[in-house]
Order: C-alpha cells, then structure tokens, then sequence
C-alpha cells in the first residue's frame, strides 16, 4: 500500500503524518506537493494538521483550491482511503467530502491538552482494529475544531454510523452532540480533529492512535486508475 | 529624493537627540569618523546602529565577563544564535530574546514577533526550529490591565508559533507590581542542525550579490530599536508605530525556502542574516563588517508595500519576515527559483564591492557613503558609573527576616494559590506542545526534553529568571539563576551543556542600576564557571521603566541540557508507592525574597545568603550519574515555595501521597527558598546504592504512599492534607484570577 502525505504551504504536522506511518508502521509513504496535479500510484491520502495558508479566509478555504485537491476528490469518489487531521479535517469539509464545518472553539482560545474519546463505529477501514465503544485518548490541537452541521444532517450523520468519534466526559470546544471525528457516507474518507498521528510511540506517552494507522494498512485498497 | 533635513539643519536642530543619538556621538562622527556633517539618512543609520539595542555600547564591558567557551561550543556569542556540538556530528541551536517595549505597548503583535524574531536567528545558522519557550513578567494579576496584557501575550505567542509548527515546550510566567508598566516578554528558541551546514552572517567576495528575500517592506517598527533603548513614560506608552506586526504563514514559508537553500544548495550562499532590530541597515552593515568588505545597495529595488518610502524608512524599517543573504555570483538566479516555489520575493538589492564602503543609492542618488567600520566596530563604548544602592548596604546591616507559621497547612494552601505558584496549564494550554511529536515532557515539569529523531538522544530545556533575589543581592541572585535553571535541567535526567540569556534592567545611567547589572552579570558569570555552563548568546534590554520606576533586574537564564539515553528521562512527578523520597541540598533560613515573605509582608525585604557553587555543582554531578545509571524514579527542583510546594507538586495528577519525617524543619522552614535543592524519589532496590553515591548531600525523609495524603511531621506542626484538595487550589487560583472582577 502506497500513500500520500499532501504538504500544503503551511502544513505542519505533515512530518508527524509521515513518520507515524513510515518509521512506526512501516509503510510506504511519500510527502506529495499541493502543487501536483495526479495522485496515480497512491493508494491512499493523508491530509496532515498545520496552518494551510496561513488559515486565511477560514482555516482549509483555501487549500481545498490547490491542483492536488481535484486528484484526492477524484481518490474519495473511487473509494479510495482520505484521511484529514485537525486542519486536514477542515479541509475535507471545506471540499464537500465530508459534510458540516469547524468553528471557531468556544472558549475562543487554541486549545492544545489529551482528551478523552469513544470509538463510536469500529466498522470502518480506519478504526477497525478498536473496540466498539472503547475509550482511548488522544491529542487536540486546535483553535477551529467545533463541529458544526444543522440538525437534519446530524440526524443523518448518525443514522449512518458517520460518527466515528466522539469527546467523552468533556467536550473541549462546543462541536454539536461532542463529535471528534465522522466520515462520509461510503466510510472510506474519515476527518477527525483529534491527532492520532501524535499517539503511536510509547516514549511521547501515549500509543492509542497506533491502531488507527494499523487498520489502514491492514484493510488496504486498490490503486487508481488514470 | 530630497533629505527632510540638510545636514546644516540637522547640526542645528539636533532631531537625533530624539532618536537616542547623544550630541558627543554625533560630534565624533562627523568629526573623527566622516571628517564632514552626516545627512539625513546616514545620521538615522547611525543612531539605529549605535543605539544600545544593536551596539551594546553601555553593557559590552559587563557582558566580557561571561565565559563563552568550552570544548562543546561551537560558535559563541556573535552570530544569529550559539551552536553546542552534541555528538555524531550534530549541533544545538539556540538563542533568547526580549521582546518587552512592543510587548508592553502592544501585548499581542509585541509577542508574536518576538517569537518570529527569535526563530529567525535560529534558521539563520541552518538550524530548523525544533522548540520555543518563553519568560513572561506581568505585574499582579489584580488589575485589568495586567488580565489584558496576560491574554494577549499568551495568544500571540501562541498563534505565531502554532501556525510555524515548532512546539512551546516549557517556560516561565510570574507576577510582580515591578512589572505593571513594564511587562518582560522574553523568547528563546532551539534548533537541531548538522554541523556541517553552519551558517554565518557573512557577506564577502567582490561582485556577489546581497539578495533581499522573504516579506516586502512597509513602515512598521521603524525606529525599533532606539524605541527599546528608552525609558518608557505616559507619553510614549502609545508608541505603536514602532510596534512590529508578524505573519507566521509567511515566516514558515520563509523558513523552508531559507534551509532548503542552506542545506541543499551550500555552494551558492556566502552567508545569511535575519533582518530583525534596525532592519536592513543592521543586516547589511553587520555582514559587511563581518566578512570586511564593502557594500553598495540600490534601495529602489528594494521590495516595498507602501509608495514613497523615503531612503531612512526603507533602511529602518522593522518589517517582519526578511532575511538577508548574500550569493556567490551567478546563482542568483537559482536562489530566486526556489523562493518564487514559495512564492516569496528574493531579489539581487546590491553587490559586494572592493574597499569598505557602505554605500546606498535611492532615488538617482546617493544618500549614504560611509565606512562600514563606522556603523558596527567604531561606537563608542560608554563608561557608565556604579553605585551601590542604600537599600542593599541597609539591608545587610539588618537581622534577617524569621517569618512565624502558626497554621503550617494553611501557609501551604495559600502559597500554592500565589499566582507565581499555580498551575499555569490555562496559558500553556494555548501553546501546541506536541507538533513535529518529539516532545518528550512538556510544559508544567522542571524542563521541557524532545528527543533527537534517528537517534538515542534527547534535549532538556528551561527558562528561569527571579528578579526579587536579583533586586535584593545582585551578585547572589544571578548566581541563583544559574542554579536554578541547572536544577532543573539536571532534574530531567539532562547534563547541562551551556546557555542563553535575557539581561532585563532599568535604565543602566542610574548608576545604581548599573551596579545591579554589573554585580549581578558578575554572579551569572562565576556560576557559569562553576557549573561549566558558558553563555553562547544573548541579548540584553535596558531601560526597563515606567515612568522613573524600574523593573526588578531580571536577568532571564535560558539552559539547554544533553540526555544521552532518551529512555532515562526522569519525570517530575512520583512513580510508586513504597519509593523512598530523599531531600537533595541543605535547608537553611532562606527567605529574603521568598513566596512566603511576598505572601506574608506583602512585599520582599533583606539581603540574601551567599550559595556555596562547588558543592551545589558536585550534588548535582552525583544526582546526575545516579540518573543516568537509572536509579532514580522522580525528580523534582525546589523553587518559589520551597519544600512545601515542591512536595505538592510532585503528587499532583498522580494516585499517590507521602509520609515525610521532617523533624529537623521547621513550619517556616517547609517553604524556605534555599537554592539548588530537589526532592527525589528512589525505589527500594535503589536506596543502598544511591545513599553510596549521594552521601550525606541526600537526606532520607520518607516514602511514598497509595493515600494521596501529604503527611508530614515538622519539629513544630503536623501537616496532614488531602493531595486532591491541594490540587483543586492550585489549579483553580490562576483561572480565577484572570477572570475579569469589573
């Protein structure tokens, strides 16, 4: 399995992406410029956290303009694994493939603390090595991370299985009914604000997002065609 | 473009007085240096470059007595930042910087472009950023006006750095009225480079180009630096025009493109500068006069955001996000490829010419033709008179203050309330930590470690500053400054390899300030010695005042630490019950300056204890093998609070407690501040060997236990609280005190 780390100017956890599943996992991965217009010969794609331009306009309003953009649409609709933490969440929303936004947190502050999570669905390609309803913990790191959507599109997305995690005990920054991370209705593109890819190593004290990355590589995929 | 002054006007008018310039400076250049009365735009050049800020002039005779060798350093003081070899052919970066006039009128902007400043320094040496820390000042948390700049400063240091990537990993944050009208805002930063790609701000070789690369130039900040070399007072506390505005999208795309050039492309690069206090002008002169060469440069090429800047503005203005690089002849046209790939501007402004001139076109003409010489190497020195002040030699005379603690748990709860005590995590919680996951133990312990990717190592990292032990006996409280930022890099499990610093003072032509700085630079100076932590570099920010009252000194220490093994970092915090909890160092009636004293009279008083260097250097030797060999499970140094908090801390957000035989202390001696002392805990099968190492410097005085009660028995109190609530207090007061009260 081949993947994609997509390095938007101002992406800065893209290193964090590349080495959790290049040094940890063992797989094979390759930093690709938003500047490229094809993603053929990738399996899958990981759009990484940062500061994609600087957030102007809206935190990911602008990445989801840059040429790699149509190539990892094109990767989504052929069933493809789309992966996005934290500012790569925003960007699957600011694309339409992923359904609702990320506001500004409540307290209006950038909050950066481990929070507690539940694995609401361990049906999909990304969680399938958790347990149903297990808790873990992982890493936020954001100012945008309050999940927004009208009440017909929760209703939806839950009614899908699309929440794929939620806060548990506290919910940090106001996202409606606590939702950390959904994905689309075919479950093969997942955004969550929460950062696994800083949970996979024992020394930095915490490996719960280990798994994730390990459900990825364990369910795999077919490449594109061009 | 016309001058807005001839120079027979400007000998007349004198408008450089208001820009820092005194009238002897600018007699000897135009008669000893020049031989003819400067212009308008050579005269501002002079006084940003002879201003305090990029001269130096009045600390440059305290600042040679820091030893800033040793086998380990690579480059000292000088350079953007200081380079320390930690083996396999890899280098530590790292540099602080104060950020306290923009700060102050501007807490937002003020910070975040402190944090760009000091991250530029670093990448200019061909280090990437790998972790930033700070040292903030506020006065008390009891007015609005510190709430504000509180939350401020906080946001722009986060936003700034979070948007760059590079994780807050540790730092330091206190209150105190000293520093109402006055908020110190200093930045130091680290970097992981190899030592091969070491850069210099250099510019030499006849014909190669001094490119511009990186933000256009508008007319922000200018005048900077002489704005941070004046007293502050109600009329300037709105100087917000000399207040710089940052981008941190811009500086990160500045950064990559800037070592992407360093580390691929080391054949076309002669050397490269920051543009940070006096703009182009520091930059250029400084590389000049580095690779002692002559320069000539078009201003009009110069890329600008604003029409009509005139050539003074151009050349001082303090625009964030440029840098300055000067390129071998005929690749300037490759460095422009990779920066247009960020889309960023990099253009050829001039050439590196025969002789010393330095010389500036604009606009048709010339309007500055000087020696370099005279802008970096020929600023007179000034001899600056010393005076002891009254309140020490008073204080001296006076018996030491001996506080009575009638209710030892009651002193204990309050203190961990003080706001220089409490929990900070409701500030550093804005600060992303974790980015580039090589954080190892972040903000809220003795030191922030990341490890070295691809390796076995791992860096310890600390700020610390204490003005009050400074204000008090300058010569012992800069001696404690060193010690204190040792502890806590030994704390970690790290051997101390060098530092930086922050020297924070009033303004240095009251003598008895310059006393101050001169004593207490010469206490830093015969700690760095002891403890073989020379000073690679700095800064220094005088004219700390606000309307005739200066700030306490506060010289700020920034230590880097090297851990061999990674997997032997030692946490702050206890482990498991049964452990044996050991109080390393001697307790004494500290508390000239101490939490307590500031918590109980309101204010600190009295003259400080000399500390006795070779032993607190040889305990920590020992702790540190002991560390290294992994006997030890916890460690913890003992700083505003002394014992008391220090044992608090070490149970907070763990299940366990302690029961502590203390009989030999005192109540008020739970919460002396006697330097260079840390609580440790050992597991049982440790203990025989680790007594052996430690001797009688480590004094057994309980276990660890699976209560979560802190239970100590004092020669004349009982303290027996539950870790829960001391926590809850801890945690809340900070939140609380915030929380505007109108």
């Amino acid at each position: 399995m081949k993947i994609a780390v997509i390095v938007f100017p101002g992406s800065n956890c893209d290193i964090d992406i590349y080495e959790a599943l290049s040094s940890v996992c063992g797989a094979d991965v390759d930093y690709v410029s938003h500047k490229q217009a094809s993603l053929a010969g990738y399996d899958a794609v990981m759009l990484p956290g940062g500061f994609s331009y600087g957030d102007y306009l809206r935190a990911g309003a602008i990445a989801r303009f840059a040429p790699v953009m149509k190539a990892v649409v094109k990767m989504a609709h052929a069933g493809q694994p789309v992966f996005g933490t934290c500012n790569g969440f925003q960007i699957l929303t600011e694309a339409g493939l992923l359904p609702g936004g990320l506001k500004r947190n409540d307290s209006q502050q950038f909050i950066c603390k481990t929070v507690p999570l539940e694995v609401v669905n361990n049906q999909t390609l990304f969680t399938s090595q958790y347990q149903e309803h297990e808790r873990i913990a992982l890493p936020i790191a954001h100012a945008d991370g309050s999940y927004y959507a009208d009440q017909a599109t929760l209703d939806e997305l839950e009614a899908n299985h699309q929440v794929v995690f939620r806060y548990a005990e506290e919910n940090p920054n106001g996202s409606l009914r606590n939702i950390a991370g959904i994905t689309n209705r075919q479950g093969n593109v997942l955004g969550m604000m929460p950062h696994p890819e800083r949970a996979v190593e024992a020394i930095l004290g915490n490996t719960d997002g280990r798994r994730l990355f390990e459900s990825l590589l364990a369910n795999g995929s077919v490449k594109v065609e061009e | 473009m016309k001058q807005a002054m001839t120079p027979e006007e400007i000998k007349e008018k004198k408008p450089y007085l208001d820009w820092s310039l005194s009238e002897d400076e600018y007699n000897y250049i135009s008669e000893k240096l020049l031989g003819r009365l400067p212009n308008y735009t050579e005269t501002g050049l002079f006084s940003a470059m002879w201003s305090e800020h990029c001269s130096y002039k009045k600390s440059k005779p305290v600042l040679r007595l820091f030893p800033n060798k040793n086998a380990r350093v690579l480059q000292g003081p000088g350079e953007g930042a200081g380079v320390v070899d930690i083996d396999d052919g890899q280098a530590v970066v790292f540099k602080a910087e104060s950020h306290n006039h923009p700060t102050t009128v501007e807490p937002y902007q003020g910070a975040a472009t402190g944090i760009g400043g000091i991250l530029r320094d670093i990448f200019s040496m061909g280090a990437r950023p790998v972790a930033s820390l700070d040292s903030l000042h506020f006065g008390e948390l009891d007015n609005n006006t510190t709430r504000m700049k509180v939350t401020g400063t906080v946001r722009g240091i986060g936003d700034y750095g979070n948007c760059m990537g590079i994780p807050t990993v540790a730092g330091e944050t206190t209150f105190d009225p000293c520093y109402q009208g006055n908020v110190l805002c200093n930045a130091m930063s680290v970097g992981l480079m190899d030592q091969k790609d070491i850069q210099k701000g250099k510019a030499a070789g006849i014909g190669n180009a001094v490119m511009y690369v990186g933000a256009k130039t508008g007319r922000d900040g200018i005048h900077g630096a002489t704005f941070a070399s004046a007293d502050f007072s109600d009329e300037n506390a709105t100087q917000r025009s000399a207040v710089q505005v940052g981008d941190p999208f811009m500086e990160k795309l500045l950064l990559e493109a800037c070592l992407e050039v360093i580390t691929k492309h080391p054949d076309w690069l002669v050397g490269i500068q920051d543009m940070g206090a006096a703009g182009i002008v520091s930059s250029s002169a400084e590389m000049a006069s580095e690779g002692k060469s002559g320069m000539e440069l078009d201003l009009d090429l110069v890329p600008q955001r604003e029409t009509g800047m005139s050539a003074y503005e151009i050349m001082l203005s303090e625009s964030q996000e440029r840098m300055l690089l000067c390129v071998n002849k005929g690749h300037e046209e490759d460095v422009k490829k990779i920066f247009d790939d960020y889309d960023l501007d990099a253009v050829t402004i001039g050439r590196i010419t025969a002789g010393h001139q330095y010389v500036l076109h604009h606009d048709g003409q010339v309007v500055c033709d000087i020696p370099v010489a005279s802008l970096t190497d020929d600023v007179l020195e000034e001899a600056s008179e010393e005076k002891k002040p009254a309140r020490i030699t008073k204080a001296e005379g006076q018996p030491a203050w001996r506080p009575q603690i009638t209710n030892a748990e009651e002193a204990l709860r309050r203190l961990l309330q003080q706001s220089t005590v409490a929990d900070k995590q409701c500030l550093y919680q804005q600060y992303d930590s974790q980015v580039r996951t090589c954080t190892v133990v972040g903000p809220g312990s003795d030191a922030g470690v990341i490890r070295v990717r691809g390796t076995k190592k791992g860096l310890a990292m600390t700020t610390d500053g204490n003005g009050r032990f400074v204000y008090l006996s300058p010569k012992v409280g800069g001696k404690i400054a060193l010690v204190e930022a040792a502890c806590n890099i030994v704390a970690a499990g790290a051997e101390p390899l060098a530092i930086t610093d922050c020297l924070n003072y009033g303004d240095p032509n009251d003598p008895e300030i310059f006393w101050e700085l001169h004593q207490s630079v010469q206490g830093m100076a015969d700690a760095c010695r002891a403890l073989d932590t020379p000073v690679i570099s700095g800064n220094v920010s005088l004219y700390n005042e606000n309307n005739g009252h200066a700030i306490h000194p506060t010289p700020m220490v920034g230590m880097v630490g090297l851990i061999k093994d990674i997997d032997r970092v030692v946490p702050s915090f206890a482990q498991h019950a049964g452990d044996h909890v050991y109080l390393i160092g001697k307790t004494a009636d500290d508390f000239a300056g101490s939490e307590l004293q500031k918590m109980v009279q309101g204010d600190i008083s009295g003259a400080l204890n000399d500390v006795d260097l070779d032993r607190i250097h040889d305990n920590l030797r020992h702790l540190l093998s002991e560390m290294q060999a992994g006997h030890v499970a916890s460690a913890h140094d003992l700083s505003e609070g002394g014992l008391g908090v220090a044992l608090s801390e070490t149970l907070f957000k763990t299940d366990l407690g302690m029961d502590l035989d203390l009989r030999d202390l005192t109540a008020a001696q739970l919460f002396s501040e006697t330097p260079g002392r840390l609580v440790v805990t050992v597991p049982e099968e440790q203990v025989a060997v680790f007594e052996k190492s430690l001797g009688d410097n480590a004094k057994h005085i309980g276990t660890v236990t699976n209560t979560h009660w802190l239970e100590a028995h004092l020669a004349d109190a009982e303290v027996n609280q539950n870790v829960t609530e001391l926590q809850r207090l801890w945690e809340e007061a900070l939140p609380c005190q915030l929380k505007s009260k109108d």
